[in-house]
Formats: structure tokens, C-alpha cells, sequence
């Protein structure tokens, strides 16, 4: 659905030159929610940007719903956007309209009647559970439910794909989750496209399909969210399921990239009488899947097997001694 | 006019008859019926060039200053040359005193309205003094909006035109309100100024009958008119500004 490649862009100052954007290829399928992930400045924002050349890159393409967004310009362009709904941090809702005006805007500039404007708003604002709270106004809004006016007004123009730039990062964590699930819920009822970015891993775990780690301008690493999990070496694993920084020559870091039914660990001792010992690790819900690492000592005669039993499992093994 | 002719002599007597503040007070008030109709009409000459002046203010200020903002770095049509010299003019309108300004467009005022005298001749001057005055408070009211804001615009498809339009004057509406309100004050202190050449209005009533005639009971009362204006206004603006900020 998003289809961008060998993205380059430079912001030229004063004095310095910023490296925003250093050969990024993004690739994002239809009805998927694909996060990119990275700290304050890594070009996030940007990226992001240029999907809907709110920044025209300084070279590559975008694509999206098969259209070269970056040879439009003017008119075409705009209608272009139309098509992309955006989602913004600090909301950036029109102080001076309701809730509904709000929503009514993007309807309005593609030229709808009045008639037509009342019965999207209508409708949108049931969607996003705001119908009460079409006459407001939005300084008399919570930040949870400004930002389902954004979203509400982002879809008003039916676009295919959403791109949201960190929309939860100025909400507390409950008024984020439920944020996240209308995210969700948005995506499998309406078959909505997601591009989001954030800085919390948080947001990746609970309803990202693919994921992006950035830096300096750069994908670290990116795929499936289960797929990444499942690499030796992943920094998405890393991050994701941070462990204790100890062990011996004996320590391995065992992650599961599935959800499994069969007692492994149990299985492992008995089979190949060996000792486990749990140094630390986690299991959680990551796309749907029970998925854990655990960093553990294990010691016995037959290591060496009960270690490719584990491998045979679709379990990924890690030395983490040297 | 020429009933007026008395006057002073009628006040300046009643004043020498009665002495200390309370007397001055007491004639200043019994002299009030006798000054109300020129009073009167001086302040709907005032109101008269203040309005005219007030509309071209808008008319061709708002306009300027929403290209100062455009015309910006990072604006809808960043155009640097045409921004400075924009700049440039509003700040040499900025920067001569009124009264230096009245005397310097006297021509154009002639030109325009045919003499430089009265009211309507002094629109032309009030105008020219107050359009980059206001020019300047529309753009900082229009700085004031969420770039934010602006941006989603953009990223909803949204055409330049249509965005000054439905966002950045709509969002500004608070701060470009409280600009008017500062102009228009400006405008009924200039408007006072106007009447040292003839312009009619609160300001030449003060300087023919009070300072040329030594009837302090014009000076006061004029000065009394003035404030009444300006507070006028000054309160309708602060409610209107009130109103449109608790939304
Ligand atoms: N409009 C701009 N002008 C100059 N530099 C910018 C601009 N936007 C972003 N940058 C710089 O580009 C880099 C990437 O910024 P951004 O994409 O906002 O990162 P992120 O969203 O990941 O925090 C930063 O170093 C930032 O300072
Ligand atoms: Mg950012």
C-alpha cells in the first residue's frame, strides 16, 4: 500500500547540514499496521513527512495505493492527501470549531455538501464513541478524546491509509491503550493501511503487524514484528524484552517467537538431565502470540543437544556468554 | 458655530465668582448645556473619522499583514525580497510621528478629498498613520497560530488560499479583534491630533475654543469625551474578545 524507496533527505541550515532521511526503503502492505520505532531525532517525523511529501525527499520515491505521490504537484497533490488520513501528536485541532466543525473540515475542503458534511460527521463520531460531544469545543476535551477527533477527522475523507505521528505520546498510559485498541479496531473493520511512529516499544508490542527500528536517518532493522523476534541478534528482541546483563560461559538468552502449548523447559531437564536456571526474562503479548526470552544457565553433559532440541522447536538460541 | 462666540466670556465670569475646586466643578457643570451642542457634534466628527479610518485600516491592513506572514520563511509563499520590502514600508509608516506624517501627505490628502480641511480630508492621513499600525498586530496574531494546525491543513489537502481563509484568520479571530481595538484607540488619539490642522472633531474643539480661547471648560470637557470613547470601545472590544476566548 506504501511503497517508498531510497528516501534522502537533508535540512540544510546555517551552519550545519542535518541527515534526516539516509536511504530509507519502506515498504508497507495493505491492512497492516507497520510502526517505526526510534529515539527523539532519529527521522521519524520526517519519514512519516514524506508519505504524504508534507517533505518532498531530496531523492526516491513514494508510492502509495500505487500512485507516485512524488511526481504530483499542486492540485493532484492535494487530492493525493486526501487520501491519507494524518494523525497528530499535540492533535492540532482548530480551536475556533466544535468537535464537528473539526471533523466537517477535511469535508468541506474536498467540497461536500452540507447535507452530506452532517451525515459523515454523524457517522464518524459514532465510530470514535464522541457523538455526544459533537457541539463541543476542543479546550473542553480530554486529551484522550482530542485525539479521537483527530482521528475521526482524519478518516473523514474514507482515505486508505493512516499515518499517525506519535498520537499517543502526549496521553497517560490508560487513555494510550485505549487509543491503541481504537487503532486497531479501525484497522480490521475498516481495512485501514497504519503507519505509525513512536518512541515507546510499548506501542510496537501491543498492535504493531511490522515494525522499523530507526537511527540517524536509517532502518537498523525492519520486517515482521514476529519475524524480527524469531533473528539471532535482533535489536527489536533486545528491546523489546530487555534481560539482565549477567551469566557464565554456561548462559544462553532463549526466546520464543510463537506461542508454545508444550512445557519445554521441564522437557529439556528431563530429556537431557540437564540443570536450568532462570537468570531473568519475560513473556508477553506481542501481535496476537505469547512471546518470551528468557536469559538462563544451562549446564549438564548433554548441553549441546538439549540445545538443538530447543532449536528444533523454532526456538532461537543465543550464547550469551562470549 | 458663531453662538459659541460668548461663551468663554459667559464661563470665564461665573468662574472669578466662585472660588476653590468645588466652585470650578460647579461652573464647569452649569457651563456643560451651553458647550453640549458643539460638543456634540465634535464627537460624531471624531466618531465619523475614527470609523472611515478604522474600515481602511482593515481593509487594506489585514490584507498586508497576512502577506507579511505568507511571504515569511517557511510560509505559504515564502518570497524573502517581497517580504522585506513589505517590511520596509510598514516600518517608514511605522516610524514618523502623526503629526509629521498629516503634514507630509497633505498633498495626497488634497488630491484625493480636494482640501486638506475637515474631517473627511483628515481620514486620508488616519488611514496611512494607522494601516501599518495594524498591519504589524495582524501579524503577530497570525505568528500566534499553532504551526500545527496549520500543517494538518496541508496534510488534508487543503489549497493556501483556503487555509488563510478557514484556519489562520479564523484561529487568530481572538488576537486579531484585540488588534482592532488597540488601532481604533490609536486611531481616536490621532483623530485628537488631527484637529492641530484643522481636522475636525474632539481634538480641534480642545485647541480652538480651549487653548485659543483659554476656556479651560472646553479643555475638560473634551478630555472627559475622549475618555468615554475610548473606554466605549475599549469594552466592547475586551467582550468581544472574552466571548470568542471561552470557546
Ligand atoms: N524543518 C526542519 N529543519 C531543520 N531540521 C529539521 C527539521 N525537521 C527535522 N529536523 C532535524 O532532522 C532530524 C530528524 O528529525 P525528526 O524527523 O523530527 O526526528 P524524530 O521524529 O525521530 O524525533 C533532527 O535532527 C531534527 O533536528
Ligand atoms: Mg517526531
Amino acid at each position: 500500500m506504501i511503497d517508498a524507496v531510497g528516501l534522502h533527505k537533508v535540512y540544510r541550515l546555517k551552519k550545519r547540514r542535518v541527515t534526516a532521511l539516509n536511504g530509507v526503503d519502506l515498504r508497507v502492505e495493505p491492512g497492516e499496521i507497520y510502526g517505526v520505532v526510534g529515539q527523539s531525532g532519529a527521522g521519524k517525523s520526517t519519514l512519516l513527512r514524506t508519505v504524504n511529501l508534507l517533505e518532498r525527499p531530496d531523492a526516491g520515491t513514494v508510492r502509495v495505493a500505487g500512485e507516485d505521490l512524488t511526481s504530483l504537484r499542486g492540485a493532484g497533490l492535494r487530492s493525493a492527501r486526501r487520501r491519507i488520513g494524518m494523525v497528530h501528536q499535540h492533535f492540532a485541532l482548530l480551536a475556533s470549531r466544535t468537535v464537528a466543525g473539526n471533523v466537517a473540515f477535511p469535508l468541506e475542503v474536498a467540497g461536500a455538501g452540507r447535507a452530506e458534511r452532517r451525515a459523515r460527521v454523524g457517522e464518524l463520531l459514532e465510530l470514535v464513541g464522541l457523538a455526544d460531544k459533537a457541539r463541543a469545543h476542543p479546550s473542553q476535551l480530554s486529551g484522550g478524546q482530542k485525539q479521537r477527533v483527530g482521528i475521526a477527522r482524519a478518516l473523514a475523507s474514507r482515505p486508505d491509509v493512516l499515518l499517525s505521528d506519535e498520537a499517543t505520546s502526549a496521553l497517560d498510559p490508560a487513555t494510550t491503550d485505549s487509543i491503541l485498541a481504537l487503532l486497531r479496531r479501525l484497522r480490521d473493520e475498516l481495512g485501514l493501511t497504519i503507519l505509525l511512529i513512536t518512541h515507546e516499544m510499548d506501542v510496537i508490542k501491543r498492535i504493531c503487524d511490522s515494525a522499523a527500528i530507526m537511527e540517524e536517518g536509517e532502518f537498523r532493522e525492519s520486517g515482521r514484528v514476529l519475524d524480527l523476534i524469531g533473528t539471532p541478534g535482533s535489536l527489536l528482541a533486545r528491546s523489546l524484552f530487555p534481560l539482565p546483563d549477567r551469566g557464565g560461559p554456561d548462559t544462553v538468552v532463549v526466546t520464543y517467537p510463537r506461542s508454545y502449548d508444550e512445557p519445554l523447559m521441564s522437557e529439556l531437564t528431563r530429556r537431557f538431565d540437564v540443570d536450568v536456571n532462570i537468570l531473568g526474562g519475560g513473556v508477553e503479548q506481542v501481535a496476537g502470540q505469547s512471546v518470551g526470552r528468557l536469559i538462563v544457565d544451562l549446564r549438564g553433559a548433554r548441553r549441546a543437544q538439549a540445545l538443538s532440541y530447543l532449536a528444533e522447536h523454532g526456538l532461537l538460541v543465543e550464547e550469551a556468554g562470549q | 458655530m458663531t453662538s459659541h462666540a460668548m461663551t468663554p466670556a459667559l464661563t470665564l465670569a461665573d468662574a472669578s465668582a466662585e472660588q476653590g475646586p468645588l466652585g470650578a466643578v460647579a461652573s464647569f457643570l452649569r457651563a456643560w448645556p451651553e458647550m453640549w451642542p458643539s460638543l456634540w457634534l465634535a464627537t460624531l466628527d471624531t466618531v465619523y473619522m475614527v470609523w472611515w479610518a478604522s474600515v481602511f485600516s482593515v481593509l487594506v491592513g489585514l490584507p498586508l499583514g497576512v502577506l507579511l506572514v505568507a511571504t515569511d520563511r517557511g510560509g505559504l509563499v515564502p518570497a524573502p525580497f517581497v517580504r522585506a520590502l513589505l517590511s520596509a514600508i510598514v516600518n517608514i509608516g511605522r516610524s514618523l510621528p502623526f503629526i509629521v506624517l498629516m503634514v507630509a501627505v497633505l498633498a495626497l490628502t488634497r488630491f484625493l478629498v480636494g482640501t486638506t480641511l475637515g474631517p473627511t480630508a483628515a481620514i486620508v492621513p488616519l488611514s496611512i498613520g494607522a494601516i501599518p499600525f495594524f498591519a504589524r498586530l495582524v501579524e503577530t496574531a497570525l505568528r500566534e497560530v499553532d504551526r500545527g494546525v496549520v500543517e494538518a491543513a496541508h496534510a488534508m489537502g487543503t489549497r493556501r488560499i483556503t487555509i488563510v481563509g478557514k484556519v489562520m484568520l479564523p484561529e487568530a479571530l481572538p488576537g486579531l479583534i484585540a488588534g482592532l481595538v488597540m488601532t481604533v484607540v490609536t486611531l481616536i488619539s490621532y483623530s485628537a491630533m488631527a484637529g492641530a490642522i484643522g481636522g475636525g472633531g474632539l481634538g480641534d474643539l480642545a485647541i480652538r475654543e480651549g487653548y485659543q480661547r483659554f476656556n479651560d471648560h472646553y479643555l475638560w470637557a473634551t478630555v472627559i469625551l475622549l475618555i468615554v470613547v475610548v473606554q466605549v470601545v475599549q469594552s466592547l472590544g475586551d467582550l468581544w474578545v472574552r466571548r470568542l476566548a471561552r470557546r
